[in-house]
């Protein structure tokens, strides 16, 4: 519990040689809400600075704020101790500033060398001079020591090179101050390190980074300064040297945080799910994604999958669910082999899937929060032909007290929910079906640390009334929480499995993982 | 951050107030209709009277009821070029077994009775959707592709049964007992035409199906997110290509209305017709995206589309502007959708 010795406070005026840009008492409006109160900001020069807070913090408007996306209500920008107004992004690419976002505004279809010089050709006499912006993107790409070819299509990269592509093109405007929303959301952990030599090329080149990450571990690897905002207003100021992670979670939401412990004092029952041999091909067609992989969930118990990027979990999962057809192997409910059963079949048999992307996967967009929880269990309230409207009122009135879903009533968009809320809908909507063997991927992808705990508190209510659970992770702290036993996937094999008393360290290094926070 | 708090959360968006330009937005088709109306009426004495109000209702109906099977196949996400084709293919097969179905092996020649007629027509328009459902959902063939070829087909299948011709001998012989297919397109009840009632029927039966029954649901869930759907059990495949048949079905409805009212069926029928029914639909206010979109707003389009053109017609303008104008409603409706639509985004 280290409290900051120096203190990084924000002064009135900032110092010119130290901070680049500054907010000083940013404030933004939506309505009657706001959602910043005033915030002041340091971004230092040619250093790192991090933002850390839960989803709905306010990091993402004061982040749109900055590179000009939107104007503040009140308040003022300083950009090298000169006021700065930004009327759009364009404006603040023109000052330096530039942000890339976590979904990469790339057009796949294009390729290295269009991407970076669109909307910016360079015309000569009788069109795009093609020959200019590839020997540009070349010296780009030397610069930030990436051995990409400029007339690759960029949907032929992988995600790590095209987030590189994303930071080349910030820098061929001359960008000073570059804005880095999530950039590790998507990547293995050898291309989070290549991405993260290329920031320290950066700031040894004097560019500013603004940095914004949920993974709180590889962050702190990273940066220079942490700052933590949360409900708006900005918590606490400290340079990395005088943090540590529990400083930062506890700031962020202002207590002493715990994800909760394997639920104790009852007996595990039957198997309730197996896996034997399981093989699942790789989308890619060549090799096995899963690789005869052998699991066996009692009922009540809880398991963690923890492997990296690409080692197979999600593939696990779906073909448990029914979305991937097994190339080998058995998936067995209770002891039946469920081959052949449909998506549909296999939810009506008590096992279902909470999926990794819920925007892709999980919700629907157009329908409503109370009809995206009764998506799964229409059965359930179907009466001969028609629904009964009171029957789904009480399912949905049910999922939301039971997921406790932070909504303005059943027929409010699903898109006003936060992320939390978003995900805490899709895995209501799933128990809603009254499942005995619950899949979750990754379901604490992207929401913040208190819906995490809410999450994994549901869960273990769940496992304590009979119902196995697995879930994957991404996240070492995440593994020993309500888990009862971790298992560790390395490309597509398990590679090694806890129990409640391994160590993260452990847990790491059988996952192949080499960098270690 | 564990207790509920329903309302007054500052995060959730306080509530769209009812105001004028809000309700305007929402009822668009309606108050467009209520507008044409009173122009036209305006404009010419004989536009509201009983019979061009139900004139021009029974020209509704053959849009309407292709628009509601065009709506529920641009709720999953799809489009069906096709309606138009299956249209004058139910008719001309209609009209082709009202003829008389020469059997040579046996040398005699078949009278069906007219709702055997009936039945056999919408199960040609049901066979022509399943066609367009299974090359959607499970040969992957992109629904414009798709539906664009069973335009062809359809239409080439109607041309080869009567080589070019029209059938009009519709009406039966008393002696054979296959009178009546008239009764579709003349008989009135209560001075009503009987192509209203079949449209409100349909359009009844649709609405059921689309807010009431299971497949409502999975219709809206697969336009909405297919995947997503489909990992919480819908029957994507299925429901794709059901309501490719429903459309078929409509499409048959549709064409033997129009060839009872001709009391002809010829192969060039509802030509372009499909064109109009997803202008119906686009004027209602459905997305062509999928997952938004009803059958009220559909209906509405449809007599927003009828309405002006007869009016036009009414007071003397030329055909050709009338086909401007419509373009022109068109655009508009769908500029007025993605306002509508495009403001409810995703929260970042």
């Amino acid at each position: 519990m280290k409290t900051p010795l120096h203190d990084e406070t924000p002064q009135a005026t900032p110092d010119i040689n130290e901070v680049v840009l500054a907010a000083r008492n940013v404030a933004k409006n939506f309505g009657a809400v706001r959602a910043l109160k005033g915030v002041n900001f340091d971004v230092h020069r040619g250093q790192v600075t991090t933002l850390f807070g839960e989803n709905g913090a306010g990091k993402s408007t004061l982040m749109k704020i900055l590179s000009g996306v939107q104007p503040p209500s009140s308040g003022e920008l300083i950009l090298d101790g000169e006021p700065l107004q930004l009327a759009s992004t364009v404006d603040a690419q023109r000052h330096g500033i530039s942000i890339i976002h976590q979904e990469l505004s790339l057009a796949p279809n294009m390729n290295v060398r269009d991407n970076i010089f669109l909307g910016r050709e360079i015309i000569r006499a009788g069109g795009v001079d093609f020959a200019e912006e590839e020997r540009q993107t070349r010296a780009l790409m030397r610069e930030l020591e990436e051995d990409i070819d400029p007339l690759t299509a960029v949907e032929d990269l992988r995600l790590g090179q095209q987030q590189i592509v994303e930071i080349a093109r910030a820098l061929s405007v001359n960008s000073r101050i570059l804005i880095m929303d999530e950039p590790t959301s998507a990547l293995s952990a050898s291309e989070v390190e290549v991405l993260f030599k290329v920031i320290r090329d950066l700031k040894a080149r004097g560019v500013s980074i603004v940095y914004i990450s949920h993974h709180l571990e590889e962050a702190l690897t990273i940066t220079d300064h942490a700052v933590v905002l949360r409900d708006g207003s900005m918590t606490a100021y400290a340079p990395r040297a005088e943090i540590d992670l529990e400083w930062i979670v506890r700031n962020m939401v202002g207590e002493n945080f715990d994800l909760g412990k394997p639920p104790t004092g009852y007996a595990m029952g039957t198997p309730a799910l197996e896996l034997r041999g399981l093989s699942v091909a790789a989308a890619s067609g060549t090799g096995l994604a899963v690789n005869r992989v052998d699991l066996t969930v009692k009922a009540g118990e809880i398991v963690c999958i923890y492997g990296l990027m690409g080692a197979g979990r999600t593939e696990l999962m779906e073909c448990a669910a029914g979305r991937l057809t097994a190339q080998d192997g058995q998936v067995l409910l209770h002891g039946q082999d469920i081959a052949g059963l449909s998506i549909a079949e296999r939810i009506d048999a008590g096992l279902v899937l909470v999926p990794e992307d819920r925007q892709r996967d999980g919700l629907v967009q157009t329908m409503s929060v109370g009809r995206n929880l009764s998506l799964a269990s229409i059965r359930n309230f179907t009466r001969t032909l028609f629904t009964r409207t009171a029957d789904e009122c009480a399912i949905i009135d049910r999922a939301i007290r039971e997921v406790t879903v932070k909504t303005d009533g059943p027929d409010a968009p699903i898109g006003s929910l936060s992320g939390g809320n978003q995900q805490k809908v899709v895995i209501g909507k799933m128990l809603a079906t009254n499942p005995s063997v619950v899949l979750l991927d990754e379901p604490s992808r992207g929401i913040d640390i208190g819906a995490k705990a809410e999450v994994f508190r549901i869960l273990s209510e769940h496992a304590r009334d009979g119902m196995a659970v697995v879930y994957t992770t991404s996240e070492v702290g995440e593994c020993l929480s309500i888990a009862h036993r971790v298992i560790v996937m390395r490309r597509g094999r398990i590679s090694a499995e806890f129990t409640t008393d391994a160590t993260k360290e452990a847990i790491m290094a059988a996952s192949g993982e080499s960098l270690v926070a | 951050m564990s207790n509920p708090t329903p309302a007054a959360t500052a995060q959730s968006s306080a509530k769209p107030k009812l105001n004028l330009l809000h309700l305007l937005l929402e009822g668009r088709a309606f108050f467009a209709l209520i507008a044409i109306i009173a122009i036209f009426s305006f404009l010419s004495p004989n536009y509201l009277t009983t019979s061009n109000a139900l004139t021009m209702t029974s020209q509704v109906a053959i849009f309407g009821l292709l628009a509601i099977g065009m709506l529920l196949v641009i709720l999953s996400g799809g489009i069906d070029l096709s309606v138009g084709s299956t249209l004058a293919l139910c008719g001309v097969f209609a009209g082709w077994l009202m003829q008389g179905v020469e059997l040579q092996s046996l040398g005699v020649i078949l009278y069906m009775p007219v709702w055997a007629v009936v039945v056999c027509a919408l199960t040609m328009g049901a066979f022509v959707g399943a066609v367009n459902g299974v090359l959607v959902a499970y040969l992957k063939v992109p629904a414009f592709v798709a539906t664009l070829g069973t335009l062809y087909m359809a239409r080439g299948a109607a041309l080869l049964m009567t080589n070019g011709l029209t059938f009009n001998r519709l009406s039966g012989n008393p002696s054979l007992g296959n009178t009546g297919f008239e009764w579709l397109g003349f008989y009135r009840i209560w001075g009503v035409p009987i192509s209203i009632f079949i449209l409100a029927a349909t359009a009844i039966a649709a609405h059921l199906l689309l807010t009431r029954a299971p497949f409502g649901r999975w219709l809206y869930s697969t336009g909405g997110n297919a995947r997503a759907a489909e990992l919480s059990g819908v029957p994507v495949r299925k429901v794709q290509v059901w309501v490719y048949v429903l459309s078929g079905i409509c499409a048959a409805i549709a064409g033997l209305v129009l060839s009872s009212q001709l009391t002809s069926a010829g192969p060039t029928a509802g030509t372009t017709y499909e064109l109009t029914a997803i202008a119906a639909v686009v004027v209602g206010g459905a997305s062509l995206m999928g997952g938004r979109g009803t059958i009220r707003g559909t209906l509405l389009g449809a007599f927003v589309i009828v309405y002006l053109g007869a009016g036009l017609v009414i007071i003397g303008v030329s055909s050709y502007w009338q086909t401007v104008f419509t373009g022109a409603v068109i655009v508009l409706a769908v500029m007025l959708n993605s306002i509508q639509y495009g403001g409810k985004g995703v929260k970042t």
